[in-house]
């Protein structure tokens, strides 16, 4: 038999191997070039009025962004509490109860479709439910766009969270005599919290960074708001306007706030990845 | 051994007139995986406050066998069962059956010890919340009372709230054992409960099985011929989803010299033909 020469297939396995690392080093380096960029320009619009004070109307230097920060987080948490229970009960029919049924595989399709449906239509769902019957912009239906875009982040998460716990744990509090739903909620949950605690933060860390959807829905504001039942202001619009203005203020904050919502998401994806470690030991 | 259990197949009861009365009697009992068939026309009684052991090469039905007295199997929905397994003469594959007291009058413990994520206490506890209404005190005195049944409660009395995963793999499986009496059940099974475990927990247990049989009707699976000669008043032995013999202990051990281990295939092959010439080999 004669042998093939090792020195092409040699060549060969160094260009892959230099293209992948490669590749690999192109997608570290651009997360760490947005970081820097974001760090060095934003750092010096944070600082103390920056998270006590009101915004300037143009031209007037100074104040903060403390409406937006407050409208974020509000609607953020708004948007957790109508996605959540929902996902969370979701995904347990998905693993739990519906023994793979037509039913299941049409939501677990659809939740698929939805996580990767464009959010700014997700905004125009939210703007023609509740925005255009109400006739003006309001912080719920903000917050209503902000849970759908949660919900099959959550959904889907749950299910895997579920499924990873064996079979065997089911069987022994089954074993005892317990309900279903109390194996579900008492033993599995318990099992699988970690995890779920998780697929929450990934599914908040994905919108609050989110401004398409609250586009047509939550808009913005300069001003305090007392519900959200007006329009609601926050950082991810409120970057929009400012970096479009012409006042270097503006943009100043918006480089601030872009700071703040990075810094924000990246806290919650280690702590995400801070508990999920946290369960293996 | 005092009983002796003549093997009549065709009758309705294993055990003469005079015999231990049956707690739980198999008929007819066929269990299929999807389309594949694992278990055979299984007939078999369950002597009230005895130990009777299944055992037979792996792979044989015994852990399926055991699996349909508490419709454990009913988890997975391509899983199914035909016959009858009568509890005190009621049939627990009726689907009027009330599964959740079923579970509770029959308790298991599965091959790993599998603790809930819970501490020791709620471990016990558990159980016993789902189906009695106690008040604290009340509660502490059952947890106590089954964790002493075990023979754990000397070991665990001072961490009781710790998680149930801290305990060692033998107490573990005591822990489970626990878990099972505390809810007053009058039937224990045991699928492999020392399969997972060393060798000195394994001792443990085998005197708590030869105690609890005092109060509770046992059934064990187990692949070690030794465990079963030591712990069992009855044996059933299992080949190819067959019951192929069935009696006393003392008896069933004489009549084959060759269960010290798993007898090799051809042994097993001829006292399946001999046994049961309907069933051919599926080899």
């Amino acid at each position: 038999m004669k042998r093939r020469p090792s020195t092409g297939r040699r060549a060969v396995n160094l260009l892959v191997t230099i293209w992948a690392a490669g590749s690999a080093l192109i997608g570290i380096g651009i997360l760490f070039w947005i970081i820097f960029v974001v760090v060095s320009r934003g750092l010096g619009a944070v600082n103390l009025p920056f998270f006590t004070q009101l915004p300037t109307p143009p031209g007037v230097l100074g104040g903060g962004l403390i409406n937006a920060i407050a409208g974020t987080m509000v609607l953020t948490c708004a948007a957790t509490l109508l996605a959540v229970p929902l996902g969370l009960f979701a995904g347990v029919y998905l693993a739990e109860f519906s023994e793979d049924s037509k039913l299941a595989d049409f939501s677990r399709f659809s939740a698929n479709v939805l996580m990767g449906m464009p959010s700014i239509i997700v905004g125009v769902f939210a703007y023609t439910l509740i925005v255009v019957p109400l006739g003006h912009f309001s912080g719920y239906a903000g917050a209503l766009a902000l849970g759908i875009l949660m919900l099959p982040v959550v959904t889907r998460t749950t299910e895997d969270m579920l499924r990873l716990v064996p079979n065997t744990l089911r069987e022994s509090a089954l074993a005892l005599g317990a309900p279903r739903w109390k194996v579900t909620l008492a033993i599995v949950f318990r099992a699988a919290k970690s995890g779920l605690i998780t697929g929450v933060l990934l599914a908040v860390a994905r919108v609050s960074g989110e401004t398409a959807p609250l586009l047509f829905t939550a808009l913005n504001s300069p001003y305090w708001f007392h519900s959200l039942g007006e329009p609601t202001p926050n950082l991810t619009v409120t970057i929009f306007n400012y970096a479009m203005s012409p006042y270097p203020d503006w943009q100043q904050k918006a480089w601030g706030a872009s700071l703040l919502i990075t810094a924000g998401v990246l806290v919650i994806t280690l702590l995400a990845r801070f508990t999920l470690r946290e369960k293996k030991l | 051994m005092m009983e002796h259990v003549h093997r009549q197949p065709d009758m309705p009861s294993y055990f003469e007139t005079l015999g231990p009365r049956p707690k739980i009697s198999v008929r007819n009992l066929n269990f299929f995986y999807g389309d594949h068939q694992a278990l055979f026309d299984n007939q078999l009684d369950i002597a009230e406050q005895k130990v009777t052991a299944i055992i037979g090469p792996s792979g044989c039905g015994k852990s399926t066998h055991l699996r349909i007295y508490n419709r454990i199997f009913e988890l997975y929905p391509e899983y199914r069962a035909t016959g009858e397994v009568f509890l005190d003469g009621q049939n627990v594959l009726d689907p009027a059956q009330d599964l959740m007291e079923l579970r509770r009058r029959m308790g298991m413990v599965f091959q790993r010890p599998i603790p809930f994520p819970l501490t020791v206490f709620e471990n016990v506890s558990f159980g016993l919340r789902q189906h009695y209404r106690l008040n604290r005190s009340e509660m502490a005195d059952r947890v106590e009372a089954a964790l002493k049944g075990a023979a754990l409660w000397e070991e665990v009395k001072d961490r009781l709230h710790r998680p149930g995963t801290s305990l060692s793999g033998g107490q573990q499986q005591r822990l489970c054992i626990a878990r099972a009496i505390v809810v007053e059940p009058e039937v224990l099974l045991m699928d492999e409960p020392c399969s997972a475990i060393d060798p000195v927990a394994t001792m443990k247990i085998e005197e708590l099985i030869k105690e609890l049989k005092s109060r509770y009707t046992i059934v064990i699976v187990t692949h070690n011929m030794q465990q079963a000669q030591r712990v069992s008043d009855f044996t059933a032995f299992f080949y190819q989803g067959r019951i192929i013999d069935f009696g006393a202990t003392a008896d069933i051990f004489s009549k084959y010299s060759l269960l010290e281990e798993v007898p090799a295939k051809e042994q097993l092959d001829a006292l399946l033909a001999q046994e049961r010439p309907d069933a051919r080999s599926l080899s």
